[in-house]
């Protein structure tokens, strides 16, 4: 794996009024890296994860994508720098009122300015890859829950994004749709992709994750490996979460 | 019986004023679809730009739409007819009512299509702005199909109350349907051209009904 940092927060900080969610929180992501978010809700780790394309604005601080700045330059600039950061949403956010394929396109054709052409055969390769091709007509109210947050990642993969963020993708699908995700994901990784993961599915990140982030109270309070984390838990913190999750 | 035919369905007054109720119905077509255009082109128009959320620019907007939603319409025709005259602005009748009706629908429509957007999901914005769609394609492309379903239904109803006011028309001497038919009533001595007035309204707002009905009727999303 090659140590050429792709993602990079540094010192980010965000307040509510008073309330401060993220506390001069430093992480690195590797090229290639899974990192796997974990924490008590209100930890802060989806607002972390939210500023990473700034559709939550820190406070202060700084996030590099593979050498850039996206908290420098104009509106437009970030416009374009949100192209080379997929998100998946735990509500899916599918378009209703178009099909699979549309909505695989869109951002393509509108935001990349593809042909459409082009952008359609993306799109199908891209539904392949996560198992959706023959959906490609259908429109998002007539999927389950699993096949939408499939979809959902076809339509981010699309857009050939450098680092893909991942806001709890499983947290709102049915238990036996859970699996047909999580696939989607371990095969992205196999593929190299750098991937944040905020998610409740230890199982997945003790087999899947290269580093293991633990937030409370907006800190960053302990990293490692699986192993090491979920193992040998060192701050007493880590230790009281993970016998409540496990429990 | 007889007397009562005599007066609503005379043969003979029906035969001589039916061409200036085809005209009034003329005159009434013309100026409900200039009002439709331009009122719900301008009412979308305010409510994106309210969308952007500029505080100064949406308070004007909502003062202006709270204003021609609390207003009259008869008031306000009144003012432009009789009295922008004295300060120098001379407006055709038609074209006072056309753009007070504009006004008025532009005010029921901002609102309408707001509350559509208002209801499109947080999320649906956040997926657009995510995939580097930026705020105007975005709105354009996301939320503003979205925005327009929901908003088809109470559009349409308001549409068909608006251009119903076509006949306000008649206290400012525009020649549409009522004023044609109150004109004739005068000249014949008869309430049958009243009638034909009635006869003449339903012919263009009974399938303008149906139509809202049908759209109210498919405002799901497509599922099959």
């Amino acid at each position: 794996m090659a140590n050429r940092p792709m993602l990079e927060i540094v010192s980010l900080e965000k307040r509510f009024g008073p309330n401060t969610i993220l506390k001069k929180i430093d992480l690195k992501v590797a090229e290639g890296e899974l990192v796997f978010v974990i924490g008590p809700s209100g930890s802060g780790k989806s607002t972390m994860l939210r500023c990473c394309n700034r559709l939550e604005e820190p406070t202060s601080g700084d996030i590099i994508v593979d050498g850039r700045n996206i908290m420098a330059g104009t509106r437009r600039d970030l416009d374009r720098m949100r192209l080379q950061i997929g998100m998946v949403f735990q509500g899916f956010h599918l378009y209703p009122h178009m099909s699979v394929l549309k909505n695989v396109t869109l951002a393509q054709r509108k935001a990349l300015k593809r042909s459409k052409a082009e952008a359609d055969a993306r799109a199908i390769d891209m539904l392949e890859q996560v198992g959706m091709a023959h959906k490609a007509d259908a429109y998002p109210g007539e999927l389950s829950g699993g096949q939408q947050q499939r979809v959902a990642i076809a339509r981010s993969l699309a857009l050939d994004p450098k680092v893909m963020l991942f806001d709890e993708p499983t947290s709102a699908l049915d238990p036996e749709l859970v699996g047909s995700v999580l696939k989607v994901m371990k095969d992205l990784k196999s593929k190299g992709m750098t991937m944040v993961v905020v998610s409740h599915e230890m199982g997945f990140a003790r087999e899947t994750a290269d580093r293991v982030v633990f937030m409370d109270g907006g800190v960053v309070v302990e990293q490692g490996t699986p192993d090491e984390i979920f193992g040998a838990p060192k701050a007493e913190r880590t230790r009281t979460f993970l016998s409540r999750v496990s429990g | 019986m007889d007397r009562f035919l005599e007066t609503f369905f005379n043969p003979v007054v029906m035969a001589q004023y039916t061409p200036d109720i085809i005209a009034g119905i003329w005159v009434t077509l013309t100026i409900a679809a200039a009002v439709i255009v331009a009122g719900i082109a301008a009412g979308l128009a305010l409510a994106c730009l309210r969308s952007y959320g500029i505080r100064a620019l949406n308070f004007l907007i909502i003062c202006y739409a709270d204003i021609f939603r609390a207003l009259p319409p008869l008031v306000v025709i009144l003012i432009l007819y009789f009295g922008f005259p004295s300060i120098g602005i001379q407006l055709s009748g038609p074209m006072v009512l056309f753009i007070v009706l504009a006004a008025t629908l532009a005010a029921f429509a901002e609102e309408i299509f707001w509350a559509g957007f208002s209801s499109v999901e947080k999320g649906q914005w956040e997926a657009g702005i995510a995939t580097g769609l930026g705020f105007t394609r975005t709105l354009a492309y996301v939320a503003l199909p979205q925005a327009v379903r929901l908003a088809l239904p109470p559009l349409v109803n308001r549409v068909l109350a608006i251009t119903k006011m076509t006949a306000l028309g008649s206290a400012i001497g525009v020649s549409e349907i009522l004023s044609s038919a109150t004109t004739a009533q005068s000249f014949s001595g008869s309430a049958t051209p009243l009638t034909m007035s009635v006869v003449a309204y339903l012919v263009i707002f009974l399938p303008m009904v149906v139509i809202a009905r049908w759209l109210e009727s498919r405002t799901a999303w497509k599922k099959r």
